[in-house]
């Protein structure tokens, strides 16, 4: 028995040209190749509004960003989106655009929340101009897109067995 | 003595980082000051020796809101300086894209920025508790003016498609009558917007502000025209500097911009609209009458109005544009570079936006100047706070301070835009 995956999406957010900001998106181009077919992968620069015509219509979306948040590089956080809000220092919110975490809460209050939404943050180091990755993040990349395929895997299995 | 002071030191719900302090003594008002921290930019340095034809793309990362508008005053400037002719077809075509970044800047402004000031919340997060269908609304009219700059731009944040001389490609017909349909919707929704934003309640608020706005005599100036003020003011782009001038004040990275004579000055849809009413679509006018506005409105909080009746014009445009379309033969006209100096200026969607270049025989940028629309209002945003607090000192200082954001707001400041540059004075004995 199979499922499609055409309602489930991955999501990397981030600026390519702020160095470490680039880490979720390249986790998405890791696991580009990997995911389930029909499964939806996008690359988005953290608009929120973007953000919440992105995830529109998906059930299943697990979303990467790169994050600052006072840990050392490349600490993995995992959010349960539907269940829990981002903390503070999740949002980088500029003022005239919001971010992941004030498009989550308002897709919450306006009830568009994706049924599950999977929220990974990756601890940067260096978000200085450049388009390179800083040697201690980038080498955990393959093992955080090892993990992040574990659990889209494990997602598949649950609705695999929800739906027989 | 009694002191006392209004101060915000982070204003949220504007693009940039800044805030301001009213310092108040013995029942007075001494000063008010908008602070602007955040670093200065400095891109008019680094355009020095750049080729001209960068000089749209550079400047457009100046602003993510109102790319196209840095474009189009680059594109006029070099157009100028090279006494390029661009095709009307081309001229329309740019004019569409413009629509777009209006459509798309008014609608994020009115609904996520402004309308939590007015019905009372702290952001638009809290709001969409209670009007969700407003805030849906304000993204999905946000939306389409993103796709029509995807359209017509390539893609909707710093499109990539503008070039001097005209576009790399343009749209097929089909593209464009794709977005037909959206955008009535929009053009319908811009008018309940204006509906609904007039049933705000509004302080009571009113100076004899100089209004500055580009005119054209054929249509609501947007892309080009002589720059008139209620005062008098009538003269071509290329006098800019012999009327205003920059000056550095030591609590902002943004420079204040002052009309040598009469000082302060205001720019964006207020002013557009009191001096170009006339130009204003028949719906876009209907919807002004109906939503209370007179022939001019002289009161900055009602502005959340104006903008939703430029939002009317903007869909109405559009709309315009794409049913009278034809590809034009070709995307651009070839540009020779020279020396030369070249002007332009347009109206983003907070203001004119006035560009100046110098070039070498190489079409190399010798200098450039840069004045954005924030720069030019941020002296009367401080007279309007000196006035706004003088006359309501009994408040108490919550309330207060509220509506010292929300006239600050009022003008839509874009910080990034206004912090784009600094003069460095060396004091060298």
């Amino acid at each position: 028995m199979t499922i499609s995956h055409s309602n489930s999406m991955l999501i990397g957010v981030g600026n390519p040209f702020l160095s470490d900001d680039g880490a979720g998106l390249a986790i998405v181009r890791l696991l580009r190749g990997q995911i389930p077919p029909g499964m939806k992968c996008v690359e988005e620069t953290g608009d929120g509004a973007e953000l919440l015509d992105a995830w529109k219509g998906s059930e299943y979306v697990i979303l990467i960003d790169a994050i600052q948040s006072g840990a050392p590089p490349a600490t993995i956080y995992r959010f349960d989106a539907r269940t829990e809000s981002l903390p503070a220092w999740f949002s980088h919110a500029s003022t005239h655009t919001f971010g992941v975490a004030e498009a989550i809460e308002l897709a919450r209050h306006m009830d568009e929340l994706p049924s599950k939404l999977i929220v990974y943050g990756i601890e940067g180091l260096d978000f200085s101009p450049g388009t390179e990755i800083s040697p201690e993040v980038a080498e955990a990349l393959p093992a955080i897109s090892r993990l992040i395929l574990r659990e889209i895997v494990k997602l598949s299995a649950v609705r695999m067995a929800k739906s027989v | 003595m009694s002191a006392k002071s209004v101060k915000v030191d982070l204003l949220t719900r504007v693009e940039g980082e800044g805030g301001f302090h009213v310092k108040i003594r013995d029942q007075q008002v001494q000063a008010s000051a908008v602070r602007i921290f955040e670093p200065p930019r400095f891109f008019e340095a680094f355009l020095r020796g750049r080729k001209f034809s960068e000089a749209p793309d550079i400047t457009a990362r100046i602003c993510g809101i109102c790319p196209v508008a840095y474009q189009m005053s680059a594109c006029q400037a070099v157009e100028d300086a090279f006494e390029v002719q661009i095709d009307a077809a081309t001229r329309e075509l740019r004019r569409l894209l413009y629509c777009g970044e209006w459509i798309e800047s008014h609608a994020l402004h009115i609904y996520l920025l402004h309308a939590p000031d007015f019905l009372g919340y702290e952001n638009v997060i809290q709001m969409a508790k209670d009007h969700p269908d407003a805030v849906q609304r304000g993204l999905r009219l946000k939306k389409i003016g993103n796709t029509l700059m995807t359209v017509v731009g390539g893609r909707e944040i710093h499109p990539i498609n503008v070039k001097v001389g005209g576009f790399y490609r343009v749209p097929e017909k089909r593209q464009l009558l794709d977005l037909g349909d959206e955008l009535k919707w929009a053009r319908d929704t811009a008018v309940e917007t204006a509906h609904w934003a007039a049933g705000f309640s509004f302080p009571e608020f009113e100076r004899n502000y100089e209004f500055v706005a580009l005119h054209h005599p054929q249509e609501y100036a947007i892309q080009e025209g002589r720059l008139v003020s209620n005062r008098g003011l009538d003269i071509p782009i290329s006098e800019y500097e012999q009327h205003f001038a920059e000056d550095h004040v030591q609590h902002s990275n943004a420079l204040h911009s002052t009309d040598l004579e009469h000082g302060a000055y205001f720019v964006g849809p207020l002013a557009r609209f009191n001096l170009n009413f006339e130009f204003l679509s028949p719906l876009a006018q209907a919807t002004a009458k109906e939503s209370g506005l007179g022939r001019e409105c002289r009161n900055p909080f009602q502005g959340i109005v104006v903008r939703a009746v430029e939002l009317v014009y903007a869909c109405d445009e559009a709309l315009r544009i794409i049913s009278r379309y034809e590809a034009p033969e070709r995307p651009f006209v070839e540009v020779v570079a020279r020396v030369g100096t070249g002007h332009g200026c347009t109206e983003a969607p907070r203001g004119i936006l006035y560009h100046k270049y110098r070039f070498d025989e190489h079409g190399l940028i010798l200098s450039a100047k840069i004045v954005p629309p924030t720069s030019q209002n941020l002296k009367t945003i401080e007279e309007d706070l000196t006035e706004f607090v003088s006359s309501r000192l009994h408040l108490p200082k919550d309330r207060l301070q509220w509506q010292c954001e929300q006239a600050v707001r009022n003008y839509d400041p874009c910080i990034s835009c206004a912090t784009h540059s600094l003069k460095v004075w060396v004091d060298r004995k």
